[in-house]
Formats: C-alpha cells, structure tokens, sequence
C-alpha cells in the first residue's frame, strides 16, 4: 500500500475514534455535553440578532428563524419530502453499490498476495483521479439521469471502504491466526471466527469515511444537473434568489449526513460489543 | 500401557538447529538441541531470556517448520500444528472479540453444544474465573487473562501441553494454586508437559528434569533429572540441594547474575 493510502486510512481511523471518545465523554458527563453547545448557541443567536436588526443584508444571509420557516413551508406544502426522499435514495443506493464492490475486491486483496499484486496496483491508481473527473465521462456515458449519479456516488464510497478493509485483513494479528492453526481451524473457520472479527472493526471505519463521501458526491451529482434532490434544491436557491433555501438545504444536509452517520455507528457498536468498556 | 507404546510416542528432537535471518542479521536461535521426551513425562525448561526457550516450544507445537534437524513424535515428524499438540503462549492471545468464556470455549472446536457448555464452566472454575466469564479480555488483569489462556489449552485435553511461562503474571499464591491443578491435570491425563519457567522453584516443583538451556547460540546446557518424591515439598533439604545444583548450573556460564531477577 501506498503511503499516502495508509495516511488517509490512518487519519480517517484517528477521526473516527477520537469522535468515539469524545461522545463518551459527553454523554458521560452532562457538564460537558452542555459546553459544547455554547458555541452553536451563540452563533445561532448572535446571527439571529445580526439579521433581526439588519446589520447583515436579509437577501444574502437571512435570519435562522427564516431559514427554518421556510423549510417547514416547503414541507408544509409537499415540497420537501420528494427531494428529501431522492437524495436519501441517492446516497443509499450508490452507498451500497459502492460498499458491496468495495467489500467484494478489499475481501480478495486482503486475503491473497496474488489478487493484492494483480489488483491493488490498478486500483489506487484510479483511486488517485479526483473522482469529479470522471464527470464529463460519466455523464457522456450514461446520461445525467439516476445512473451517472449513483455511478459518481458508488466510485466515491468504494475506495474508503475497500482501503480499509484490505489493510484491515492484512493486519489481522498473526498471532490470533496461529492460536487459530493451534486448535486446527480450516481455512472457512479460520475466516468466520478470526479474520472477520478481527476486520470488522477497520471495515466499519471505511463505511462510514465512505458514506461520507456519498454524501459529499451527492451533492455534486446533483449541482450538476438534477430535476429532484436537496442539491437541486440548492442550485434552485441560487438561480432564483433565495438564500434561505439554501441554507436550509445545507442544514438538512447536516442533519441526514449525520443522522445516517450515526445509524451506521449504533449498528455497529452492536457489532462490536468489546470496544464497550 | 506397554513400554513400546510409550516409546512410540515420545516427542524426539534430534540435531534441532534454528536461525532467523533478517536483512544484515543472523541469530542462531537453537544450535543442536537433543531431547527425547517420553510420554506423560514433565520437563521444565529454564534458561536467560533469549535462549530460544518460545522457539524451541513453536517448533514443537508446530508453528514454525523451517528448521534443520528432525522433530517428531512416535514416528510422525512434525509438519504443522495438530490438536494434540495444545499450547500457551507467553502472551495469552485471547480474542479481543470473545468473552472469557467464548474464549475458553474455542478450545473446543467441532464439540456439541452442551458439552462444550459443561467442559467450559468446569474450566472456568479451575482457573478461577467463575465470576469473569462474561468479561472481555480488556477488562482481565494480566494474571486472569493468563490463566483464561491456560484454561483454553486444557479444555479439549491435549496428549502434549507446552507451557511458555504461563504462571509469569501471577502472585504467589494464585500462582502455586496453579502449579498444582496443572500437576493434577498431569497426572490424571497422563499429559505429557513441557513448561518454560524463570522460575528455578517452579522449575524443580513440576518438573521430572529440568532443561538448562544457554544462550547465543542457544543451546541446552544440561539435563537435571529430579528424583524428588511427590508432592514435593519447596522447603525440604533435598529440594534446597537440587535447587543448588541448578543455580551452580545457571551462573557458572553467567558473568553478570545480577541481570537475572530470579
Ligand atoms: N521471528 C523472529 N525473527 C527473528 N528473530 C527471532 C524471531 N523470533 C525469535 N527471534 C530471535 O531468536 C532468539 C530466541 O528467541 P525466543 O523468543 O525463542 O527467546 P526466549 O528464550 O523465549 O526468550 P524469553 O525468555 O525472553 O521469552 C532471540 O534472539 C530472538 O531475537
Ligand atoms: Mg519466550
């Protein structure tokens, strides 16, 4: 592997435990789980006052309390819930793509040399074009309608994903598999009872890198052309006028990226049970 | 049990030499190691760290096949690790993702269920750890993990246990409690032990002979053989003299004793 592969590995791993460490902390104590929402508050309120008193100009950066009203305008009129709906479908649909891909190719270059020389070397190669590179070429191909976009997003996740897990099953500790030799594992037990436990816990960190590169080529997909989604609702924003449209997209982003975040994450605490302490 | 059976199944090391080769560097971890070890019999193995004592046990166990020599038990050479070969390691590699008991239980791979329950829990109670079976290995002192690992080893009964240093991160008494349900366990399975130790009581205690081995290269220094009765008894004139005997042993090839916190 390259060393820039294992930095990002290594870097998307350090983020995602310090982010475990860090809610452990605040749902332990409530002092601090309050601290950290001191900051948001004021800003929130600050911008409010800002905008109330027409210090900032309401055509370019409108009041919070606007932005929500108008999300819940679009709502109330039936608006949001279809846009909502297509880039949720968006980024499932290619996240899956992406991660069953990923998990088919990472499974075969982490378990055998052959495959890793024969594989590993095409991969980060595409792994290094900028994958809004292959816009023009997606878009050329398949159109710009579901299939370009759930392409774009599937390209994102895969490469997380298939990273982490084939450093994962790579550094599976050699001395578990000889306690696995020990008691006369078959290669099948050897995988079921070693080496997917002992891989579950990197996997789980390229998923979740990867469903946060859905999220971001979502957004891309649909800036670049879409008749549905939150991104389109965004560029809608721009071309007509209306900052808080905008505004309300990126929260609702915020709030879908993370809600899917964290469902992934509670899934797989379950899964991980021992990291619990 | 015939005598030509027992023959048959003695572990037989013969001209055993091990190096490891990394890139500038040679080490001769094993030069010529001869032991013959009938079954049931009980050897300890002492010797500075380094000697190729964890060396010597993986070979046995089947870990490592590139050696020179010949290694084989009765007359079936050692090609690769077997289940009647159990062992633990100085380290106690318990799965991270298993609690004590699931780990115990690992042992007994291809066991039916309620069997596998039954021969844990018994398990779990002779290594002590009656109330830490649902405890994973992070939340284990060093001496419990240890003894999780030991209990893993015993569960499916192997012919030749290899011990390496398995009572280092106990106290004295959980320690001597052990030395004595491994002793019970010997002599009522008729195991044949193999048991590397620092500790020269240990050594004495358990063993039929002590094994002295030395190092760079490593090689086996000399054979005690223990003809104390059992139970033995630590405090007794003669267990004090072959305890001298060995020390004599274990310094005349060291300059610098002092380095060995026995
Ligand atoms: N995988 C390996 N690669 C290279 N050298 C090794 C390897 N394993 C062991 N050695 C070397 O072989 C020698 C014997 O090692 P070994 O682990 O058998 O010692 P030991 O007697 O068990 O020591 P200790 O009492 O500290 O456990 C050492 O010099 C060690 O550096
Ligand atoms: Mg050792």
């Amino acid at each position: 592997m390259s060393e820039s592969s294992e930095a990002i590995v290594g870097k998307a791993n350090a983020q995602i435990l310090s982010g475990n460490v860090a809610n452990k902390k605040n749902s332990g104590v409530y002092g601090q789980w309050g601290l950290s929402w001191i900051l948001p508050l004021l800003f929130i309120i600050g911008w409010e006052v800002a905008a109330r008193f027409a210090l900032i100009p309401a055509n370019l950066l409108p009041a919070p309390s606007v932005v929500i009203a108008t999300i819940y305008q679009l709502l109330l009129r039936g608006e949001l819930v279809p846009h909502i709906g297509i880039t949720l479908y968006r980024v499932i649909v290619g996240f899956a793509i992406g991660a069953i891909i990923a998990t088919v190719l990472g499974s075969i270059t982490g378990y055998s040399a052959t495959y890793r020389r024969l594989l590993d070397p095409t991969l980060q190669a595409l792994r290094n074009i900028p994958s809004m590179a292959w816009v023009p070429l997606f878009l050329l191909w398949m159109g710009i309608y579901e299939t370009s976009k759930l392409t774009l997003i599937a390209v994102g996740v895969l490469f997380p994903v298939y990273l982490n897990l084939m450093s994962g099953i790579q550094n599976v500790d050699r001395k578990l598999i000889e306690v696995g030799h020990v008691f006369g594992l078959n290669s099948f037990q050897m995988i079921k009872q070693i080496i997917i436990p002992a891989t579950l816990p990197s996997y789980i960190v390229g998923l979740r890198s990867g469903l946060g590169l859905g999220w971001m080529f979502v957004v891309a997909a649909e800036i670049m052309g879409a008749s549905k989604g939150l991104g389109f609702l965004m560029i809608d924003g721009q071309m007509t006028g209306r900052p808080a449209i905008i505004l309300g997209s990126v929260v609702l982003f915020a709030v879908f990226g993370k809600l899917t975040d964290s469902l992934l994450a509670y899934s797989s605490k379950y899964i991980i049970c021992y990291r619990r302490s | 049990m015939g005598e030509g059976l027992r023959q048959n199944e003695s572990l037989v090391i013969d001209g055993l030499h091990k190096r490891f080769v990394s890139q500038d560097r040679e080490v001769i971890a094993l030069q010529d190691i001869n032991l013959t070890i009938r079954q049931g019999e009980f050897i300890s193995i002492v010797g500075s760290s380094g000697c190729g004592k964890s060396t010597l046990l993986r070979i046995i166990a089947g870990l490592d096949t590139e050696y020179l020599g010949n290694v084989s038990i009765g007359s079936n050479k050692i090609l690769g690790p077997g289940v009647d070969r159990g062992i633990v390691f100085q380290e106690h590699r318990l799965f991270p993702w298993l609690t004590v008991e699931e780990n115990i239980a690992f042992g007994l791979q291809g066991v039916d269920k309620k069997a596998t329950q039954e021969i844990t829990k018994e398990h779990i109670e002779l290594v002590g750890l009656r109330t830490f079976e649902k405890a994973y290995p992070h939340q284990l002192s060093g001496g419990m993990a240890q003894r999780a690992g030991i209990a893993r080893a015993l569960v499916n009964r192997p012919k030749l246990l290899l011990l390496d240093e398995p009572f280092g991160a106990l106290d004295a008494f959980t320690k001597i409690q052990m030395q004595q349900e491994i002793l019970r366990i010997w002599q009522l399975e008729k195991t044949t032990m193999i048991l590397v130790t620092h500790d020269i009581d240990e050594a004495i205690y358990l063993g039929d002979q002590v094994v002295i081995m030395s190092s760079r290269p490593g090689k086996v220094n000399k054979i005690v053989p223990i003809d104390l009765p059992r139970p033995r008894d630590r405090t007794s004139d003669d267990f004090s003299q072959v305890r001298k005997i060995i020390y004599h042993e274990f310094f005349k090839e060291q300059d610098r004793p002092f380095v060995y916190a026995i």
